[in-house]
């Protein structure tokens, strides 16, 4: 059985963003980019099955659409562990030029399980993982937070609205995952960041692929009015104020 | 030419979050001249499709299939794709959650359509296709221009509100058949949460943090949540302590809501905190720290301790239900 875990590069979760002086993208500079949380999540799954022997995993590889500037990501997912890489050289345009890029890798490699994050927190589309599928003709399952291999079989948690499903899938599929499919991103060794510099990241070139949307311009929100401070010995006047000001109970 | 909208239901049932679709479906529509479809799969009543009716649906169409109960991605996906093909929809609406979440993009394939994922307000022009989304989880938002022939949005919940709008609206059930080889998922097992306010659904949350200091401490807050007729919730390193249950946990990486009010307590605000509620209309946050970020989101604040606060905020809401 092999994996193949999509990994995004995305701006670490705390950097305050800054918009270019265009506001036709955002400001770069200092940015610490990171690999996007829920698909760090993924790799971990992936190789904790993997160490699992009965599993029957053999492999897990990560798939990345990005430029050469990426590189350090792709790195840091082979130091935690993954066997080896894929990048697609090419600026990732929008949700479904990505996802065409993937599926192209998927025909020609053929995985068993590709894992997703639900979202990336950068432009928070949750597209790629359930396009991947469609652009192959494959079963799709959205919102896992947890992924168990029993005798060959897949067993997964399906968050829906008010509860969870237990659901099973035959293989090759896609997942598409959320908090809880992993406790805490696994961090990479001494030992895996050494071996990283060997593993093989390989190189395709992007196929065609028309994006269907376009950023034209972002804006920061709307700059919050202050703070109104309530005196702690009077929490009542808070009550009316909920009730009478902002007529919210 | 049509919007389409399509509407989950819950055991036959619709809710706030259905009507506020069918509410924004018509905003849209109003804006390219034409009408709502709203598109629901499962058994519902008349009666309860009707009320999609009262928001401004002038058609609903009722797929029933007697086969396959749980969500199938693809089988559900083809029903929307062949529906929108068939009501000529120029905009195939959902909801931005997990069903959203797991039916757009594969619609969007079958369609070649591109996607406007969690929309909070209408498209800011037809003509092109502009929207306006949230980017970088709320720390920054986008005009984002969709230009394939068909649009997909999906809505972010609680952005758009009630729209009631009286309208005449046909029913057309429909039975679809369904290869049964074709459905490659099978739901082994089912666990609903019942009896409790839903936390994506409610209107207030009391959320509580680090703060709280012990899980033996919720008491009030659970109180107060249910006073005001509200969902509980909580900051990560408190899901992650298991002091309340992870389906709790508000923030980035896990539920994002957008009630109408929002009580952070005791919980500092980080930026992955906020990432998950700033979409709430109004904040209120009680801290001991005057400096945590959490006030600077707030609407309003109050700087204490939790464990005095919190009593005296549910004798005062007993109070105001008392008079």
């Amino acid at each position: 059985m092999k994996i193949l875990v999509c990994i995004s590069n995305v701006p670490d979760t705390t950097t305050r963003i800054k918009l270019a002086t265009d506001s036709k993208s955002i400001d770069t500079t200092g940015i610490q980019w990171v690999i996007n949380p829920w698909d760090e999540l993924s790799l971990t799954r992936a190789l904790e099955l993997k160490d699992d022997p009965s599993s029957g995993v053999k492999s897990v590889t990560i798939v990345h659409v990005g430029t050469a500037m990426s590189e350090p990501t792709i790195r840091k997912a082979l130091a935690i562990g993954a066997d080896d890489a894929v990048r697609v050289n090419a600026e990732p345009a929008d949700a479904f030029f990505v996802a065409k890029q993937i599926a192209e890798v998927i025909r020609k490699e053929q995985y068993d399980i590709i894992l997703c994050g639900i979202e990336s927190s950068d432009y928070n589309g949750s597209l790629v993982g359930g396009m991947i599928a469609e652009l192959l003709g494959l079963p799709s399952v959205s919102s896992i937070s947890s992924l168990k291999l029993e005798n060959g079989r897949t067993v997964m948690t399906r968050e829906i609205d008010g509860g969870k499903e237990t659901i099973t899938v035959t293989v090759p599929f896609v997942a598409i995952v959320q908090k809880g499919i992993a406790k805490e991103p696994r961090i990479a060794s001494m030992r895996g960041i050494m071996t990283a510099r060997t593993k093989q990241i390989r190189v395709y070139e992007p196929v065609a692929a028309e994006p269907l949307t376009e950023i034209i311009l972002y804006e920061k929100p709307e700059p919050r009015a202050a703070c109104r401070f309530i005196n702690p010995d009077n929490p009542g006047e808070l009550i009316s104020l909920l009730q009478n000001e902002a007529k919210v109970i | 030419m049509s919007v389409l909208v399509y509407i989950e239901n819950w055991d036959g049932k619709f809710k706030k979050l259905s009507f506020e679709l069918v509410s924004y479906a018509s905003g849209v529509a109003k804006m390219m001249s034409t009408e709502v479809t709203a598109l629901t799969v499962g058994d519902v009543e008349d009666e309860e499709l009707r009320k999609l009716g009262n928001y401004g649906a002038r058609k609903i169409i009722c797929i029933k299939n007697s086969m396959v109960r749980h969500l199938d991605n693809r089988l559900y996906s083809s029903i929307i794709a062949e529906t929108a093909l068939k009501e000529k929809a120029k905009v195939v609406i959902f909801p931005n959650n997990n069903t959203g979440k797991a039916l757009a993009p594969i619609v969007s394939v079958r369609l070649m359509t591109g996607v406007g994922a969690g929309v909070n307000r209408l498209p800011l022009s037809i003509e092109p296709f502009t929207v306006y989304k949230k980017t970088f989880s709320g720390n920054a938002f986008a005009r984002l221009v969709i230009k394939s022939d068909i649009k997909i949005l999906t809505l972010q919940q609680n952005s758009y509100g009630l729209v009631p709008t009286e309208n005449n609206a046909t029913i057309e059930t429909v039975e679809w058949n369904v290869d049964a080889a074709s459905v490659s998922t099978a739901v082994l097992d089912v666990q609903k949460q019942t009896g409790k306010v839903l936390l994506t659904d409610a209107d207030i949350v009391v959320s509580g943090g680090r703060g709280m200091k012990s899980p033996d401490n919720w008491g009030p807050l659970i109180e107060l949540a249910e006073l005001l007729g509200g969902a509980t919730a909580c900051s990560r390193p408190v899901s992650d302590e298991g002091w309340r249950p992870p389906e709790e946990h508000t923030g980035q990486t896990g539920k994002i809501i957008a009630p109408n009010l929002y009580i952070a307590v005791g919980i500092s605000g980080a930026t992955q905190h906020l990432a998950g509620v700033s979409a709430s209309k109004c904040i209120v946050a009680i801290n001991t720290d005057r400096d945590a970020p959490i006030f600077e989101a707030a609407t309003y604040g109050i700087v204490g301790d939790a464990m005095k606060v919190l009593p005296e905020l549910v004798q005062a809401v007993k109070e105001l239900k008392n008079k």
